[in-house]
């Protein structure tokens, strides 16, 4: 293994982990923002949008990512869509993400019991007072599981955006693999810096996990 | 109307092409689950073994292999073992080297969480009952163990289906590189191809993993109460 | 007599093709309580509801000092704040600590002042010997303890009238003592109840009245001593027995 081989295009990988790790997050956060939407949707069971819903959830869960960044990035432009690669990225994100959060929220959602939202509503709250103080933060705490392990499949993911050529990097090390044949090298650090993003989140992700099996609310 | 170009894939042998793509893809996947799922049972089972180093290393594989998104494994496997062991892997291989090691992992997990979710009193209330331990096994644990298992498993296999698209990215000739030669074949006589070609790429990997998700879902509902 | 306060008329409810309460009359007056009893499913958990429009009614009015309460309708937030409600699963938040449960509606809904509430609510924990609690989270009490907490809840909103919905009906028997006497000293106050419980002993001490439902009609309707020692009805005899017990012959 080459050390000085690493250090050197240790910025490479640098850049190619901030960008990985940029449309991540916004994309993540949109995902996020989706599925909000869409477990509320159907939480309340609004009509027709409710349907337009579970319909995007079975498309959006039943396709791979990399044949919905293909179709919107070399498709969409064909008919007057033309969206930038990192743009590409955070769209495809949010529309796979969206769905699994929904599920994850909307989840949460259903296992709060019904009663409790009667007992909220002989106090005298609204239906948005139930939904904001009482339904939600239970909701979300009982979410945080899905929610966490969605969080870590999406940043994984992100590992396909290189087919839209995303400088990320799977990018980065394909092309050093193609340039100089330090396979061992770009390999290791490919490994390396996803270990640096997923751990953390990995960890955290148990943390919580545990502490809420094991605690839930109170001590 | 506006040109999809949907049309390029009724020219010759196009559509039949692009459907060989698919099965390309179809294969892989078929050959890792039929390994996966007797890999991760035993996997499973000796997950839930009472020796702690057992344990130990198989959670140190499944953590491993989970932490790390599929396409590097590919790229772990096809491009590093190349090297370091000096073989010539086919994309192919690599690819069902990649996904049994990732599916056993998955499925284990599976059968391990199956296995520890019948609670401890309905191992006793059965031997309470006289039965023997194979009995106990035989009609209490395997069942309940059996309907939580067969949904998420049926998941994991879309789940399969859905990553065989990265094979492409290792140079396996499946649908989605079919579909980017057939695009470039008919760049001059069908501009929009991209569209009409992806749409359907995508219609056809509903198609396949739809109806696994579908049965995973009627299972699960039906085996709830 | 006093004014009355609850009037409910010729009250319908049904599931579907199941008529769960056929045609109740009652009338609450202010300052009283009222006991309903009954064998299980004759509706009386369901008339509870409807009182708090938890549950659309098929005919008929329930009506609180005049103001009509319906299921669905825009004034029922106001309305079910001059209500509370305990029901025999507790439902206390378990998000919220006892005393964010108590404040949380008088808060929220009727924007009083922080300091006020917490004053009361601490208050009305300490009259019902929960006042080391405050800060505790639900899971922490034992069933007596938040079945106790909730009826505080209730209280602190200040309602002109409370339901108890079976509430010691899921508690220990060495509990429901614990919540009989807050509801025995509530009724010494003068507090407007009504009260679904299958506790005949402690249904005689605190009714005014009782109630006696069957096949979602109003079979019975006397003063606790009358009702308990010599029901006129064959169908409250036959439910009033089931709370007796004969000795065994020939052991």
């Amino acid at each position: 293994m080459s050390w000085e081989f690493i250090g050197k295009y240790m910025p490479m990988y640098q850049r190619a982990a901030v960008l990985t790790l940029k449309i991540g997050i916004i994309g993540i956060a949109f995902a996020i923002l989706v599925g909000l939407m869409s477990a509320l949707v159907l939480y309340y069971k609004v009509p027709v949008i409710k349907r337009i819903i579970k319909m995007y959830i079975e498309l959006s869960r039943n396709t791979p990512l990399l044949v919905q960044l293909f179709f919107i990035y070399y498709g969409f432009p064909k008919i007057g869509i033309r969206l930038d690669a990192e743009i590409c990225g955070v769209v495809g994100l949010a529309f796979l993400g969206g769905s699994y959060m929904a599920e994850a929220f909307r989840s949460g959602l259903e296992s709060i019991d019904k009663i409790q939202e009667e007992s909220a509503l002989s106090l005298g709250m609204t239906r948005f007072q139930v939904m904001r103080y009482i339904i939600f933060p239970q909701a979300i705490a009982t979410s945080v599981p899905a929610f966490m392990a969605n969080v870590i499949f999406l940043l994984k993911e992100t590992s396909v955006f290189s087919s839209i050529s995303l400088m990320d990097l799977m990018f980065t090390a394909k092309d050093l693999i193609g340039l100089y044949y330090k396979t061992t090298e770009s390999l290791f650090m490919l490994v390396m810096f996803y270990l640096i993003i997923l751990l953390p989140v990995s960890l955290l992700g148990s943390l919580l996990e545990r502490r809420l099996r094991y605690a839930g609310f109170g001590n | 109307m506006l040109d999809l170009g949907i049309d390029v894939l009724f020219k010759g042998t196009n559509f039949l092409r692009l459907l060989g793509g698919l099965w390309v893809a179809m294969r892989i996947s078929l050959i890792s689950i039929a390994l996966s799922i007797p890999l991760g049972l035993l996997t499973g089972v000796l997950m839930t073994s009472k020796s702690k180093i057992i344990r130990f290393i198989f959670r140190v594989y499944l953590e491993m292999i989970r932490i790390m998104p599929q396409l590097v494994l590919l790229f772990l496997v096809y491009f590093g073992t190349t090297r370091a062991l000096g073989w010539n892997l086919s994309g192919e291989m690599a690819s069902i080297i990649v996904f049994v090691l990732w599916g056993t992992a998955e499925m284990g997990d599976l059968v391990r969480g199956s296995l520890i979710s019948v609670p401890k009193h309905q191992y006793e209330s059965s031997e309470a009952l006289g039965m023997t331990k194979g009995q106990t096994y035989l009609y209490i644990i395997l069942p309940q163990t059996v309907r939580r298992l067969l949904p998420l498993s049926i998941n994991l296999i879309t789940r399969m289906i859905k990553t065989t698209s990265l094979v492409l990215m290792i140079g396996v000739v499946e649908m989605l590189k079919v579909a980017q030669q057939i695009i470039e074949a008919n760049r001059m006589t069908s501009q929009n191809a991209a569209f009409g070609v992806f749409l359907v790429v995508f219609i056809l990997y509903f198609l396949v993993c739809w109806p696994f998700s579908r049965l995973a879902g009627f299972l699960e509902k039906k085996w709830q109460g | 007599m006093a004014e009355k306060l609850l009037r409910i008329e010729n009250l319908i409810k049904s599931y579907d093709n199941l008529t769960v309460l056929n045609g109740i009359n009652l009338e609450v007056n202010q300052g009283e309580v009222v006991v309903l009893v009954g064998p299980s499913g004759c509706g009386k958990s369901t008339l509870l509801r409807c009182i708090n429009g938890l549950e659309p009614i098929q005919n008929g009015a329930v009506r609180l000092e005049d103001e009509v309460i319906q299921h669905g309708s825009k004034n029922l937030p106001d309305l079910r704040q001059k209500i509370g409600m305990v029901f025999q699963s507790y439902e206390l938040f378990p998000h919220l600590t006892v005393l964010e449960n108590l404040m949380i509606a008088p808060s929220k809904v009727q924007k009083r002042k922080k300091e006020e509430i917490k004053r009361e609510a601490l208050e009305l924990l300490t009259r019902v010997g929960l006042a080391d609690k405050a800060n505790q989270y639900p899971r922490q009490l034992s069933g007596g303890q938040k079945q106790r907490v909730a009826i505080v809840r209730a209280l602190c909103m200040h309602p002109e009238i409370l339901l108890f919905d079976e509430v010691t009906a899921a508690l220990d028997p060495e509990m429901v003592r614990e919540v009989l006497d807050v509801m025995l000293e509530l009724a010494k106050q003068g507090r407007t109840m009504v009260i679904v419980t299958h506790e005949m002993q402690f249904a005689r001490a605190v009714a005014d009245r009782v109630i006696f439902l069957d096949g979602g009609k109003i079979v019975e309707e006397a003063s606790p001593d009358e009702f308990f020692d010599a029901p006129k009805t064959e169908r409250a005899k036959k439910f009033l027995n089931v709370f007796s017990f004969e000795r065994v012959e020939n052991k």
